[in-house]
């Protein structure tokens, strides 16, 4: 359908160690990966990410921010140095003497999975970036590998005498005013004018929670009324459009850092999106959004322009009954419900027309993302209890309901707050989404052993398949990778080779499959990849 | 916060990495069993609740990020 990708951030927690420093402890759960994987053993130094292509102060309207101006989290192109200093200026050096038994000052940060995901610490949350892949079905199910590679961390930590044990929950917010996110990447043309994009997203970005929201106790940045909403982030967003992601955080982001070819592509950075557990709610998050990009492309979105959107979309976030309306600039009001049918309809004509959507000649993935869409708005219409079996805000809500029936409970109350950070606790022994799979009570979109062999293999369908592949075939001569490029440092050749992979379509198994049959050792790969003999050691 | 948290009737679990048994899923389909299902299910839910709700909700304090 489209080149696409997820990046979850965790909240992390240690029971046993309050006020422990979370990017040291973010650090320990990379650290902790690479143990489990000996990716790093294998090279003696971790896989570095290489940042000269990150270009995080490049707007989409036509401007750079300058880096005075810009927030300190911003400047996401620099690596971090996680060095007593830089903890010190950040978090006060109390929780660093609490901590400190990093005498080095350089935890591991940074990996390159064998999947092609990255796995970093951002800020103070451990966080992994899926690879690229083409289609909804294998965006949840790179993403949910995601999540059993931070379990693996969690396991790893837990068994570790020397070190307290770490939790990780895929959610959004502390719900004590901090939030930190869950984004999605889309690649699109650079042609299409970004005034098209604002336009043709906003309505439907204010009104996709009601299929993909994963729920949230507490309204309010710092959930002081009591009650329950649909989206995690909605409380959040205070922009319509802008390039902050930590502060002011825009309804549409306008981060333009393509890692691909620029003048061909860019690729749209949305952050108003929820961690999703439920399959099915992931599945649609990106099917229908990747829909939707294909009608502003096609020139065809819907003509709809909501009035004040950062209100409406708290507006339908606070509304589980789902029949609060919204008011339109031509003066019409429509519930959320009402806008998405809108978005389907015009879907599914572009999909009729173009053929995508056909049985035989179509995509594979866009006919089953709209009767999905379809099944999932008249189940929220008028069958709540089905589609709580695939909703994962109505799921969550349906374990709430239940407490507050059988135990008198009042929203306030501390046990339905347990239940909502619970819900998303990723070991599936405590974490409660967990417990309804094993049940059989959500839906399953992607088969759990295509979900665990998503945690070694990459995509075979898009660049993230090289370097993945490069990875895991050659770990001890691969110093270095990005989203668009490799880095090898192998005897024989002179100096560091990077690979630039910035085709994403390129790289796949169709292309480079057989190439990495034929060789097992790094230097006579590189050769027949870029037609070259390795210039002879310096004398 | 509601001021009636001292009240805990919940079983204890404590952290130790353990696989807690499932309970047997019970049957879907039938809308009579869906009730039977949820209170199966709370119950199981209650074993697997961290033991302190108030406490254990309050610590859960997360740096900002994006």
């Amino acid at each position: 359908m489209r080149v696409m990708g997820s990046e979850t951030e965790y909240g992390i927690h240690a029971p046993s160690a309050p006020g422990a420093n979370a990017t040291m402890m973010s650090a320990r759960v990379v650290q902790a990966y690479a143990q489990v994987t000996r990716l790093r053993a294998a090279g003696g130094a971790e896989t570095r990410w290489d940042y000269t292509d990150e270009e995080p102060l490049h707007d989409a309207r036509g401007w750079t921010l300058e880096r005075g101006q810009a927030h300190p989290s911003q400047l996401t192109d620099q690596p971090p140095v996680l060095d007593a200093e830089a903890v010190a200026l950040a978090y006060g050096r109390e929780e660093l003497e609490l901590d400190g038994e990093d005498e080095s000052g350089s935890l591991l940060m940074n990996m390159v999975l064998g999947n092609g995901a990255r796995l970093y610490v951002d800020h103070a949350h451990p966080e992994y970036s899926s690879p690229e892949v083409t289609n909804p079905a294998d965006a949840v199910a790179w993403d949910a590998a995601g999540d059993l590679v931070a379990l693996a961390a969690v396991r790893r930590l837990a068994g570790d005498p020397e070190l307290p044990p770490v939790n990780l929950y895929k959610n959004n917010t502390d719900n004590k005013a901090v939030s930190y996110g869950s984004h999605e990447n889309y690649l699109m043309p650079r042609s299409v004018p970004f005034n098209d994009i604002v336009r043709g997203l906003t309505p439907f970005f204010v009104t996709r929670q009601i299929i993909c929201g994963s729920g949230r106790v507490g309204i309010g940045q710092d959930s002081s009324r009591p009650g329950y909403q649909i989206s995690q982030r909605a409380d959040f967003f205070e922009a319509e459009v802008g390039l902050e992601t930590t502060i002011r955080r825009p309804i549409i982001n306008t981060r333009d850092e393509p890692h691909a070819t620029a003048d061909k592509y860019r690729r749209l950075h949305v952050i108003i999106g929820d961690a999703n557990l439920s399959q099915a709610s992931n599945y649609l998050k990106f099917g229908t959004t990747a829909m939707v990009l294909s009608l502003i492309e096609a020139g065809l979105a819907p003509k709809i322009e909501v009035h004040e959107p950062i209100a409406a979309l708290q507006t339908v976030s606070h509304d589980t009954s789902l029949t609060a309306t919204i008011r339109l600039v031509d003066g019409r009001r429509v519930t959320a419900l009402d806008l998405q049918w809108i978005y389907h309809e015009a879907a599914a004509k572009l999909a009729q027309d173009t053929g995508v959507a056909d049985a035989v000649d179509g995509d594979g993935h866009t006919h089953a993302v709209l009767d999905q869409w379809a099944t999932t708005l008249s189940q929220l219409d008028s069958d709540r209890p089905a589609a709580a079996a695939s909703v994962e805000w109505l799921a969550k809500l349906s374990i709430l309901e239940g407490y507050r029936q059988r135990d008198g409970l009042q929203w306030g109350d501390a046990r339905l707050g347990l239940v909502d950070l619970q819900w998303a606790d990723i070991r599936p022994e405590k974490g409660l989404y967990y417990r309804l799979l094993s049940r059989d009570r959500m839906q399953r979109i992607v088969k759990d052993a295509d979900i665990a062999a998503a945690v070694t293999e990459p995509p075979s369908d898009t660049r993230a398949y090289f370097r993945g592949r490069c990875v895991s075939s050659f770990s001890k001569d691969v110093v270095g990778a990005s989203w668009d490029s490799v880095i090898f440092d192998v005897p024989g050749y002179g100096r560091l080779q990077r690979v630039p992979t910035r085709e994403p379509l390129r790289g796949t198994k169709a292309l480079t499959g057989a190439l990495f049959a034929r060789h097992r050792e790094a230097g006579p790969f590189l050769a027949e990849l870029l037609g070259s003999t390795p210039a002879p050691p310096p004398a | 916060m509601a001021g009636q948290e001292q009240q805990q009737p919940q079983p204890r679990d404590t952290e130790v990495e353990e696989e807690v048994p499932a309970p047997p899923a019970p049957a879907e389909g039938q809308a009579s069993a869906s009730t039977q299902g949820v209170d199966d299910l709370l119950d199981e839910i209650d074993g697997v609740l961290e033991s302190n709700a108030e406490e254990f909700v309050r610590a859960f304090v997360q740096k900002g990020g994006q």
